[in-house]
């Protein structure tokens, strides 16, 4: 674990053990219930769930990056830790998922500034440490940019839909990237949440507090009010596949891709081997053998009996076979196609 | 395939396996690879583990197969499915091919042949012997083909060495056996990618998804000073060579931009001209595929019956010298090969549908292309 001052402990306190500075401090998870100088921590706790369950991020006590005061220290750590045994309590998913996304964007505020700190070198040594630790992202500096290798950064870009994050739209050289500490910090978001929801998930759970039984209440309640969704499908093809089909009919060669996409995304959608082979009755090289058995194959019927999944979107852009229109709405899969999510409770 | 046919390809095969074995090099660390044949007749042996050179002189002669492959990825057990195989990490590969260049030339020497009755034709939609539209391409790739894939090969070293840091002596380059060329990159960075982080190592290769502000475009604020100076490193620099020539060419064209009410789409209509050339060609599904296997250096390529061999001077190859290494033996051969060809500084065909002997090294090549048969 990194040694962290207090003001780390208090702008990244998933990364401390809260319990045992809780311990150290003389309290345990029981007083949160009873004793009135912890009441402010429990208050803050809730207001920390409920900014994070509005998909907003909570604003602490910290003044310019310090947790000067010890008792804002404490807050900080007591209500962080408090949230998640609340959580906990609760058991409910969306709360978790919100929580770790909201405390991630707060900790990657303060990994910004102190990356961009250029006069504290003492602060970018420890959020590049923070980075290596939790990531193993090598980031060093070079004048005004951090700089990490190429294969550091498209396994951590690859989970970003935008194509500023594309490896093209950044300067390479020499097999390294450069990026300012904005992107270098948000390059690392998604895993920062990912982090902070292992470590709640993997937390024991507790056994209730006595006297927080209304807070863990409440909270159910406003987390069902999140919970969304129901699917609408509207039952009709995206253009790919519907092109696909089209250069069957016509009796053109639909490439190996092509095929793969065409025959792996009916599976998908329930279709059988033997409703699938007859579409490509009019290949040029067609061969029912070889068809009858390729099917199987991606079914997982036959062979090492793995069910291939329909390629992403961005596999099938890659490929020429995407032609995506305004119906296909940002889905990442052609699998999502005419699939709304509507946030109307049934 | 005909009988007698396949019985010529495989002897020939077999004799160059048994003459030239000792060039073949086994590949590094073979046992953690997956290696793979086909035979003449169709079907595919996959997942095999061979664990040193007799091994692999084994296989090729006691089955004579018409395509040997081998994985660039290593695993924990490369003989069991797939799913098992406990996929370690995999060298990254290139491959560029003639046919995906888009060359001119192309339709002089591409043929169709006819898959049911291998009729052979030029510029039809179906067989005028039996009607089916069943046809297959089959090219004899000419000297511009082959130096246009060079060229590629050349941008992609670049690239290689200057963007992504890689070593000249991990970058080795074969001449694929047939079209085009396969690029190896060994030991480097990229080894333990899996298949999406390689399709970003693709596009950024590819030239592919780039934004007009990358190089420079501000609808904002638009300045001289952010657009990409000749000079500089990566993408930037290149696309500041390819769009403006030079120092003084580029003042007058952005000058030119700059003064543009509609200055995004006059710089995007730049761009477009500029994106045509400036990535390099290479098959994006190749370099993804991280459970691929890929002909064996050393091995005959049965499209063409050359050789898939190493080439230490780019520039100076000459794949109908150098990579033809069957048999001066004369034989009997009924040719339909309406295209000329040169093999071993010998020039050949055109053929229309005659009698003719003529070495076992010209007879593999247009067999291999369905262009003839043993009389």
């Amino acid at each position: 674990m990194i040694a962290l001052g207090n003001d780390e402990k208090a702008k990244y306190p998933f990364l401390t053990d809260a319990g045992e500075y809780l311990k150290d401090k003389g309290f345990s998870l029981v007083d949160f219930g009873t004793d009135p100088v912890l009441k402010l921590a429990v208050d803050k706790a809730l207001h920390r769930i409920k900014v994070a369950a509005k998909g907003l991020v909570y604003k602490s006590n910290i003044v310019d990056g310090q947790a000067s005061k010890d008792n804002v220290l404490e807050l900080e750590v007591f209500s962080f830790l408090l949230a998640i045994v609340l959580i906990k309590l609760t058991g409910m998913s969306t709360l978790v998922k919100r929580f770790a996304l909201a405390e991630a964007r707060r900790a990657e505020s303060y990994l910004k500034t102190d990356l961009g700190n250029a006069s504290d070198n003492s602060k970018i040594d420890l959020a590049t440490r923070i980075i290596y630790e939790l990531f193993q992202i090598e980031v060093t500096k070079d004048n005004d940019f951090f700089v990490m290798s190429v294969s550091d950064y498209v396994k951590h870009s690859i989970t970003f839909h935008e194509r500023e994050w594309k490896l093209i739209n950044r300067h390479v050289e020499n097999g390294k990237v450069f990026l300012n500490p904005d992107k270098t910090v948000r390059l690392i978001r998604k895993e920062l949440g990912n982090y902070i929801n292992s470590k709640i998930i993997n937390a024991p759970k507790p056994s209730m507090i006595p006297g927080l039984e209304g807070i863990v209440d409440e909270l159910i309640t406003i987390s069902k009010d999140l919970t969304p969704t129901y699917t609408i499908t509207t039952g009709e093809y995206p253009p790919c596949i519907k092109h696909a089909i089209e250069i069957l009919e016509k009796g053109e060669n639909l490439p190996h891709s092509g095929r793969f996409m065409l025959a792996t995304f009916l599976l998908s959608k329930g279709q059988s081997v033997q409703q699938i082979a007859p579409l490509f009755k009019n290949a040029p090289d067609y061969n029912s053998r070889v068809t009858l058995y390729q099917l199987n194959h991606l079914a997982g019927i036959s062979g090492s009996s793995t069910k291939y999944s329909c390629p992403s979107c961005e596999k099938l852009k890659i490929q020429s076979l995407c032609f995506a229109t305004s119906e296909c709405d940002n889905i990442i899969n052609p699998l999502q196609f005419g699939k709304k999510r509507t946030n109307v409770r049934i | 395939m005909l009988e007698s046919n396949i019985r010529f390809l495989e002897n020939s095969f077999k004799k160059y396996y048994f003459d030239h074995f000792s060039s073949i090099k086994i590949p590094e660390r073979s046992f953690e690879r997956e290696f793979g044949y086909q035979k003449f007749n169709p079907g595919m042996i996959r997942h095999l583990q061979i664990k040193n050179e007799n091994e692999l002189r084994l296989l090729l002669i006691q089955n004579a197969p018409s395509d040997v492959y081998c994985s660039n990825a290593y695993y924990t057990f490369p003989n069991l499915p797939m799913n098992e195989k406990d996929w370690k990490e995999a060298d990254l590969i290139f491959d560029i091919d003639a046919k995906d260049l888009n060359l001119p030339c192309r339709e002089n020497h591409t043929v169709l042949v006819c898959n049911e009755c291998n009729n052979v034709s030029k510029n039809a939609l179906q067989c005028s012997k039996c009607n089916t539209s069943k046809l297959e391409k089959k090219s004899l790739p000419c000297k511009i083909c082959i130096n246009s894939s060079k060229t590629e090969v050349e941008k992609l070293k670049d690239i290689f060495m200057h963007d992504l840091g890689i070593s000249k002596e991990n970058i080795h380059v074969y001449f694929s056996g047939n079209e085009g060329f396969h690029v190896y990159v060994y030991n480097s960075q990229f080894q333990h990618l899996g298949s999406r982080e390689r399709s970003e190592l693709v596009d950024y290769i590819l030239f592919k998804g780039i934004n007009p502000e990358t190089l420079g475009l501000n609808k904002s604020k638009p300045a001289s000073s952010i657009f990409p100076n000749l000079d500089e490193k990566g993408w930037r620099g290149r696309f500041a060579v390819k769009a403006f020539g030079s120092k003084t060419k580029r003042s007058k064209e952005i000058s030119k931009i700059l003064k543009d009410k509609n200055i995004s789409s006059t710089f995007q209509d730049l761009l477009t001209t500029v994106s045509e050339n400036i990535g390099v060609k290479i098959d994006p599904n190749v370099t993804m595929d991280i459970h691929r296997i890929f002909r064996l250096p050393g091995s005959i390529n049965s499209k063409s019956g050359l050789v898939k061999i190493q080439c230490d001077n780019l520039e100076k190859f000459d794949p109908y010298v150098e990579a033809s290494f069957l048999s001066d033996d004369s034989v009997e051969i009924l040719a339909n090969c309406p295209v000329e060809f040169k093999l071993k500084n010998k020039k050949f065909g055109p053929y229309n549908d005659e009698k003719i002997t003529i070495p076992t090294f010209a007879a593999v090549y247009m067999i291999c292309k369905k262009l003839a048969r043993i009389a």
